[in-house]
């Protein structure tokens, strides 16, 4: 066997030379920063006062590869690759970006991440280990995000005798792994550590007739960019002048040819392409990956988020759809709470309705599960507040992948990739009535508003509301009052005390708050709502009905020492978890509608304010 | 497609952000960033200033090239420098180059962003230029105070950006973070892109210094005790402040030669910068205090 020596290329055009992007993975300490800078130095691409660098700082065991990629000082201090880092070079055949995703368990969601990118992934295996979980769960999160050619390279055969059947026997265990995936397998022994068949062929192996590393990875064809119709999705509107519209984005799918009629969505307004401009002339076409200017015979209405689109073959415009989330944040998921939806060039509130299950992917069978926490994968139902253009991930990657953003922190919470676009509005009618709130007979004496007692546990929320209820009734108004641990025994005897359970628990309490309020009541909810976040949604969903945050401001010691349910005692013997005020925070409100002292007011005084206040307000004429 | 994709990134943070800004500075990337910033928004005008933080100790030749590119091009300039450095005479040569980069670059620049209320700045960072750089976000993502922290980086799978900001944060973007030097000078010479002459061989008067030839550009670089300047073939691979950035001896004058030359090198490209050199983890440090 002959293997073509490497060489820098001898001055390839920028562009025009084919690029592979490659995925290196596997479980931590199976040697891929090794592997990979071994890859390099071989080939001869490592500048020599880097390798001086590497040489000065490793230590007696000899010279240490690994060293010339760990980028961060974190990462070296630990010995470990934490983030996904982004390597470059050229041979004369190709030019490879090498992303090299980290080992650990806690980092599954930067291997995510940097697999969305590549075209191959190459992932190894340490001989003397063979198939570890994290061997299992890379290759099927590689799969998940769509790579199809996978290099398993079975590491450290130095140390278990260079042994053929060592090598088969692993090669064995994964195949049906990677079958049930629908992996292509390319199995190759090799030594990082000695350099066999990394770029050099290994005489140790005489057994493995295939090629060595560098040169598999010259010949594996990247991923073709998804072909099909037309899609162009608008990033900005050009207007330099009165006489010049033109819509500037990159090509999505298909090909855009002068001449084109197109629709753009959401909306399917029909319009032709009359000049597709670029800074060097303009073009006759232009395929998927080229950025490019598009002029229309007519003036419609388009703008950044709108996708222009084949007429015959276009792409759905939904308000629903059912995509795998892979979860990217320490706040776990909660179903309801508003969130961002990075789609395209869109930008469109959204909010996760259901989730379907979570994938086991060591064992790779679909659990039911309530949450999804840091590095967990599951299918999801997702709303969105207006039509988005989408396609599924399998058919078109550039409009069937999202993030979902946090709207407060601004946190990336998942990576999403759309298995189907539901048109719900399509299958679920809103129903309407011709009933409205003001015409009921409450309206006659009362305007309906939601009030929400927020403050700690024994902080007299209960009572203030049982106070407030009586007056109001008294008063011929309508009232009615939402106990949180009351609600608990029905309703929401499901949800527990965890966070993403508090968040579900105070999304019910105000959707049934606002549908009392829509039946014209003034809705009244006592609940801790400890979080600031879920507080804010519970606003958020009282919709056009007004919500007034009323905080029940009893200190701590205060609502330990009356502790009318025994909870703190309790809590502080660690028999009650996630105790708001022991074992789980309360944030107290910062711009509270009404603010009470719940250590000198009575609960009569704090019913009488809060009364004030619908009087203040409009909602009721007296008192 | 590296052209394309630094195309769309630069329409996207024109798209996205209320006041972006182009960090120029003078170099090669600059360049080929500021060309492609004409590309992208054609035929409109690159919509943005161009912001140059001048430290004074910039070599003579970058200054007049700036200077001609702002005219020949049209360009909203903006050139800024830290008064109170300046006044109080900070200079490489005498407060060393750690003190110095921090006040007359570092600071520099988060004053100057600051003052035009910049919410994201471009600059022409390459991920294959050094090994923090090789993590460094498309968008990346600055707190307050434009403090870098590495482990708040947002993943960008599928190339997909978050650019939501809260109020004090900022963005930097880079949209040449998948080039390399390579593909850089190929795109310069495809394009004829104009570069500052400092980029090709010429006799220079020279001192050396260790392993490093420092350029004399004037007389503020005092000579060390029985140095003379001597003239030598040498150009730049990089150019940062003159006293600290060392020439290579090249007879390469033309740009197919520093091409070539580029391939036989075993020299990586940030040799020549001596900030560079003093920990290991010297840029990454930098960084989180608002270094470019």
């Amino acid at each position: 066997m002959r293997i073509a020596e490497p060489s820098v290329a001898a001055v390839p055009p920028v562009e025009k030379q084919d690029l592979l992007k490659v995925l290196a993975c596997g479980a931590v300490d199976d040697g891929k920063s090794t592997l990979l800078g071994r890859l390099m130095a071989d080939a001869g691409l490592v500048p020599e006062d880097q390798m001086e660098a590497v040489a000065a700082a490793s230590g007696e065991g000899g010279f240490d590869y690994a060293l010339l990629l760990d980028g961060l000082s974190a990462e070296r201090e630990q010995g470990i690759t934490i983030d996904v880092a982004y390597r470059y070079f050229a041979t004369a055949r190709r030019s490879f970006i090498v992303v090299d995703a980290p080992g650990h368990e806690q980092f599954t969601r930067n291997m995510a991440t940097g697999a969305s990118a590549c075209d191959v992934a190459v992932l190894l295996v340490d001989g003397r280990k063979g198939l570890l979980p994290q061997t299992r769960r890379h290759a099927a999160i590689a799969a998940l995000m769509g790579i199809r050619d996978i290099v398993l390279a079975v590491n450290k055969m130095d140390l278990v005798g260079h042994d053929e059947q060592v090598f088969r026997a692993i090669v064995d265990a994964f195949r049906s792994h990677a079958d049930s995936l629908g992996l292509v397998v390319h199995p190759i022994p090799v030594s990082a550590a000695l350099g066999e068949n990394v770029v050099h062929p290994a005489a140790a192996m005489p057994w493995y007739a295939g090629p060595p590393l560098l040169s598999l990875l010259e010949t594996l064809a990247p991923v073709r960019p998804s072909r099909g119709s037309l899609r162009f999705p608008v990033q900005r509107v050009c207007r330099p002048n009165l006489d010049f519209r033109g819509y500037q984005g990159t090509v999505a799918g298909g090909r855009v040819r002068r001449g084109d009629t197109v629709v753009a969505l959401p909306g399917g307004q029909p319009s032709r392409i009359t000049r597709i401009v670029t800074f060097d002339g303009d073009l006759e076409e232009a395929g998927v990956g080229e950025a490019v200017t598009l002029v229309l015979d007519r003036e419609i209405e388009a703008g950044r988020g709108t996708v222009f689109a084949c007429p015959e073959n276009p792409p759905a415009a939904v308000d629903h759809l059912v995509a795998r989330l892979v979860w990217l944040s320490d706040m776990p998921l909660a179903t309801g709470r508003e969130l961002l939806m990075r789609l395209g060039n869109d930008l469109v509130p959204c909010r996760i309705t259901a989730l379907r299950n979570r994938l086991d992917i060591v064992r790779l069978v679909e659990d039911p599960a309530t949450m999804l926490e840091t590095n967990d994968i599951g299918t999801a139902s997702i709303a969105t507040a207006r039509p988005v253009v989408v396609e599924r991930y399998d058919d078109n990657r550039s409009l069937g992948s999202f993030l979902l953003i946090d709207r407060l922190t601004n946190q990336t919470l998942a990576a999403g990739m759309v298995m189907e676009a539901v048109n719900a509005a399509a299958n679920v009618y809103w129903q309407n009535f011709d009933t409205e709130t003001a015409d009921r007979p409450t309206a006659r004496r009362q305007k309906p508003a939601i009030l929400w007692l927020t403050g700690p546990s024994g902080a007299g929320k209960s009572t203030v509301a049982n106070a407030l209820e009586r007056r109001l009734t008294a008063a011929g108004c309508h009232a009615y009052v939402l106990d949180g641990d009351n609600v608990r025994h029905g309703l929401n005897r499901d949800l527990g005390f965890s966070p993403p359970e508090r968040a579900e628990n105070v999304r019910r309490l105000a959707e049934v708050a606002h549908i009392l309020a829509d039946a014209g009541l003034i809705a009244i909810v006592a609940a801790i709502a400890p979080y600031a976040r879920d507080r804010a949604n519970a606003r958020a969903l009282a919709r056009d009905v007004p919500f007034y945050e009323i905080f029940v401001d009893t200190p701590l010691d205060v609502c330990a020492a009356r502790d009318p349910k025994g909870l703190y005692r309790r809590a502080r013997q660690g028999l009650v978890e996630n105790f708001t005020g022991v074992g789980s925070p309360y944030e107290p409100p910062e711009a509270p509608d009404l603010h009470l002292d719940g250590s000198s007011e009575t609960p009569e005084q704090e019913a009488d304010r809060i009364l004030g206040l619908l009087v203040t307000k409009g909602h009721i004429l007296a008192a | 497609m590296l052209e394309a994709e630094a195309i769309h990134i630069l329409r996207e943070t024109e798209a996205v952000f209320r006041r972006p800004v182009l960090l120029y500075s003078i170099g090669k990337d600059s360049s080929v960033l500021l060309h492609l910033a004409r590309k992208a928004f054609y035929p409109g005008p690159i919509p943005f200033k161009v912001v140059h933080v001048d430290t004074t100790w910039k070599f003579r030749e970058m200054i007049a090239f700036r200077d001609e590119q702002a005219r020949a091009l049209g360009l909203d300039l903006v050139v800024h420098t830290n008064e109170e450095g300046l006044a109080a005479g900070l200079s490489p040569v005498t407060h060393g180059a750690g003190l110095y980069t921090h006040a007359m670059k570092t600071v520099a620049l988060r004053q100057v962003l600051d003052r035009l209320g910049a919410d994201a700045a471009i600059g022409g960072a390459r991920r294959d230029e050094e090994k923090s750089r090789a993590k460094e976000r498309i968008f990346s993502v600055r707190a307050p105070g434009h403090r870098w922290d590495p482990k708040m980086q947002r993943p960008e799978p599928w190339g997909l950006a978050n650019t939501q900001l809260v109020e004090g944060e900022t963005m930097r973007v880079f949209p040449l973070s998948n080039w390399t030097e390579h593909d850089v000078w190929a795109y310069i010479r495809a394009e004829a892109i104009p570069v500052v002459p400092l980029y090709f061989a010429r006799e220079r008067p020279v001192v050396r210094r260790g392993d490093n030839l420092i350029m004399v550009n004037d007389d503020r670089l005092p000579l060390e005790p029985g140095e003379v300047p001597q003239m030598m073939r040498v150009r730049f691979r990089t150019l940062g402040c003159y006293p600290l950035t060392a020439a290579i001896r090249s007879d390469a004058e033309t740009l197919d030669a520093v091409i070539a030359e580029l391939h036989g090198t075993r020299r990586s490209e940030r040799a020549g910068r001596l900030i560079d050199g003093e920990r290991s983890e010297s840029i990454e440090a930098k960084k989180m205090e608002g270094y470019f």
